[in-house]
């Protein structure tokens, strides 16, 4: 029963983790940001130390070997996720990006009047507004995919809403208020027969379980790597290579054009005809040490471990009175993210206390608040703090006395707030 | 260790109950305060005739902070002139940047269980929107 953690493997793993030393703190805002592993860090420095140059650029050899740790860089995360090619990978700074690219250069090629494009309920503003925009600017309509009261989206539900004027499915397949894994393989076949296109958030999918595009048959997926144990500054957009291929360029400027004249100019082969500019290199370098980071520890201890952590933290948390854990009851519909009320106390004075104790979760509205609005609506009519909630992401480098310490400091939030 | 928490007695029976937290009767002034980062939002209310702030309540939604410093800030400005009301206000806000005096927080009278909130610089819109909304009313014009 259960998932054991020795000290040899929390050792061998928290060696790596520098900030979870230096800070006497138990980190548990891993779906906002994770800490960066050394592994990672050093390969960034060993890049400016050894290889930097403008890549693609310089016909010297040390522009060669900066061009090719970026390339080597987006084929090791091509592979990681089972891309076709590397060049099904267009590197930008975060998910919000890839998705502010795809949905400005797929609906300026695809989108007309009338047209709609159906996002779930539970979408991070990123995966939202860039395709609000950009049916506002094309006349199209955005159609919204409601989950029920635990979270889960019915295959049933998708297919009612799609008909002849669809062109795109917006979804996450891991919900960063939730924690629930949509069953995206199923929705993208239903898409499919349809003729919608479906683009995939990873956002907290890619960092906390195997995603193999080609088995979902997605036709794009967006993350970022600051979410994954890579720098900030560095992100995916993965797309069909037929259709990015048929895409507009998003921005414009050096490096991803082939010819340009006074009047007109050709682009670049893919992916390079959407990173415009001199490309972050030393972040894709380090993304592909993150990757390598997860290849040698594995999606098997991480998953036990990461779900073993949430198991005993939502019995802790579920044991105390006045706190109510949003979405499924079961650990494993919540991968690590677990978003709670507290009865009476305002998220922001819970992550206060909190925070006093040494815990550092995340309050507010999660960046997700159609989503909280809609929960609201449905079930908690009222409660302090409005559709505000706080969460608690976990992640493989925390530990069962980290979660102890957690759940204690839950539990001292309303008789220190003077409610008993 | 992050700061020690400073939820004290007076803040969370302030927040618990309110004295000064209902719709006023026939308000003359209205003023909707909003920190749209994490959502506090009270709609201060006042009956001011003369200079004088004769009555005032408030309504609305946030943290503790945010709630407890309007129900405070209600209790010591009631009756008073808007010049007076101002000054406590710029005592307050000087009090929350730990630049106010002794014995000038003293005069804030229970608006001092908010002095340690000058070390928590995340809370410090929640300490001050009561006030803030409080400014922005009387320095509308007459």
């Amino acid at each position: 029963m259960g998932y054991t953690f020795t000290k040899e493997e929390n050792d061998r793993i928290r060696a790596s983790f520098p900030l979870l030393a230096n800070r006497d703190i138990i980190y548990m805002d891993n779906a906002a940001t994770t800490q960066k592993p050394v592994e990672v860090m050093e390969a960034w420095r060993k890049y400016y130390e050894h290889d930097n140059a403008n890549p693609f650029r310089g016909v010297y050899g040390l522009s060669v070997d900066a061009t090719d740790a970026y390339e080597d860089s987006r084929k090791q995360v091509a592979d990681f996720i089972g891309a076709a090619s590397s060049g099904e990978i267009v590197f930008t700074r975060n998910a919000s990006e890839s998705v502010n690219l795809l949905a400005a250069s797929l609906c300026e090629q695809i989108l007309e009047q009338g047209d709609e494009i159906i996002v779930s309920i539970a979408e991070h503003h990123s995966n939202f507004l860039p395709w609000q925009q950009a049916a506002k600017r094309y006349g199209a309509k955005v159609v919204f995919f409601e989950c029920e009261e635990d979270g889960s989206f019915r295959a049933e539900k998708l297919k009612s809403l799609i008909n002849d004027k669809t062109k795109i499915l917006a979804i996450t397949h891991l919900s960063n208020v939730l924690g629930r894994v949509n069953d995206i393989k199923e929705f993208a076949r239903i898409c499919h027969e349809n003729d919608v296109l479906i683009s995939v958030d990873g956002a907290q999918s890619v960092p906390h379980i195997p995603v193999n595009v080609k088995e979902l048959d997605v036709d794009f997926l967006q993350f970022s790597g600051h979410k994954m144990l890579a720098p900030m500054g560095i992100g995916v957009l993965y797309g069909k290579e037929k259709l990015l291929d048929k895409m507009p360029p998003y921005m414009y400027g050096g490096e991803m054009i082939e010819t340009v004249t006074r009047e007109n100019a050709t682009y670049a082969e893919l992916p390079h005809k959407f990173e415009a500019g001199t490309v972050n290199v030393g972040g894709a370098v380090a993304l592909a040490a993150a990757v390598r980071y997860y290849n040698e520890l594995g999606f098997e201890t991480i998953m036990n471990r990461e779900r073993a952590l949430t198991k005993a933290a939502m019995e802790k948390m579920k044991s105390i009175d006045g706190i109510k854990i949003l979405g499924s009851d079961d650990p494993k519909e919540h991968e690590g993210i677990i978003t709670f009320i507290t009865d009476g106390v305002h998220p922001h004075d819970v992550a206060a206390i909190m925070d006093a104790e040494g815990v550092c979760v995340r309050a507010g509205h999660h960046c997700a608040q159609p989503l909280l609005q809609y929960l609201y609506d449905i079930r908690e009519k009222k409660y302090a703090g409005g559709i505000s909630t706080t969460r608690v992401s976990l992640a493989f480098y925390n530990t069962m006395e980290e979660v102890e310490r957690m759940a204690e400091a839950v539990a001292k939030i309303r008789p220190e707030m003077g409610i008993i | 260790m992050a700061e020690r928490t400073f939820y004290n007695e007076v803040l969370t029976d302030h927040n618990l109950h309110p004295d000064n937290k209902y719709q006023l009767k026939d308000p003359n002034r209205v003023k909707e305060g909003v920190n749209p980062s994490c959502g506090d939002d009270i709609i201060l209310q006042l009956k001011y005739n003369d200079g004088i702030i004769e009555e005032a309540s408030f309504v609305g939604e946030g943290c503790a902070i945010s709630q407890a410093s309007a129900d405070i800030m209600i209790n010591l400005v009631i009756g008073k002139t808007k010049e007076e009301a101002l000054k406590l206000s710029d005592i307050f806000l000087r009090m929350i940047k730990g630049e106010a005096s002794d014995e000038e927080i003293e005069e804030l009278e229970e608006g001092g269980a908010l002095k340690d909130i000058s070390h928590m610089p995340a809370r410090v819109k929640c300490a001050v929107l009561g006030w803030r909304t409080l400014d922005e009313i009387l320095n509308e014009d007459e």
